[in-house]
């Protein structure tokens, strides 16, 4: 049986992929899904923990979680959408000014 | 411990992909199944509700907002080209710190992780995953953030009409 540790390296794992991504990648839409993959690895981990400690608190939070997720996304998605209607690009190096 | 195994790899496997692909569309494919690889974990973690929503919720309407907007975009991908096409490592200037910072995330996590001392060992106890049991916190020691929780839907989905509106 997969232990506790098993999960949190996983989740630890998956958080790392999700930073990279974030760090690395210039397309504003491949960022976001990136902050989708780190909110997943946490997710994994609370899921885990609260199996460990046996209480249901730790899928609640994930409840809570994917509703941020979800407000997140669209919100995210909405501003992307308008800067594509401004800039037509989705490289964040050309979002330099706060006015235009 | 195989199936364990099984999810884990296809989970990482997918995520990495969807990092390095150029095209968004591949991208978004392929974090759907990196959810279901993870909802897999929750069924093996007695966590049967979570792994249902995960499937409804995440996979079947968050990930098809983002398909819908990049399907919408229809970027012109020869834009990114330009700097996607060299190696995270090769950029200029501060570019190159992101792939630097990154790999130092994932070192520093496993160190801290291998180093943890006492055998966790498998879960003992029954799993708490009835979705009595859920409904009912829900609705008791969590009903204030629950309702919060609404609060903020409706704030998320005034601001995302504002935002994408033609003349804002």
């Amino acid at each position: 049986m997969p232990t506790l540790n098993d999960y949190l390296i996983l989740s630890a794992i998956l958080f790392a992929i999700g930073t990279a991504g974030v760090l690395i990648r210039r397309n504003i839409i491949t960022i976001l899904l990136s902050v989708e993959i780190m909110l997943n690895a946490v997710n994994l981990s609370f899921v885990a923990f609260g199996r460990a400690l046996g209480t249901v608190d730790g899928q609640i939070i994930v409840f809570f979680v994917m509703t941020v997720a979800a407000a997140e996304a669209a919100v995210g998605l909405a501003i992307v959408i308008a800067l594509f209607r401004h800039r037509e690009s989705l490289n964040p190096a050309t979002f330099t000014s706060l006015k235009w | 411990m195989t199936l364990f195994y099984l999810f884990g790899a296809v989970a990482v496997i997918t995520s990495l992909l969807v990092i390095s692909q150029r095209n968004p569309i591949y991208s978004v494919l392929l974090l759907i199944a990196s959810f279901g690889a993870l909802s897999g974990l929750y069924v093996m973690l007695e966590a049967p509700f979570v792994a249902v929503i995960q499937i409804i919720v995440y996979a079947g309407a968050i990930m098809v907002l983002f398909l819908f907007v990049v399907m919408l975009l229809n970027a012109p991908h020869e834009e990114t080209e330009q700097d996607e096409r060299l190696h995270a490592f090769r950029r200029q200037g501060p570019l190159r710190f992101g792939a630097v910072l990154a790999i130092a995330l994932a070192a520093e996590l496993t160190w801290a992780l291998t180093r943890g001392t006492g055998e966790t060992g498998a879960f003992q106890g029954p799993a708490v995953s009835s979705v009595q049991e859920i409904g009912k916190a829900l609705f008791t020691d969590y009903a204030f953030p629950f309702e919060v929780t609404s609060v903020l839907i409706l704030v998320a989905m005034v601001g995302a009409v504002v935002l994408a509106k033609r003349d804002a």
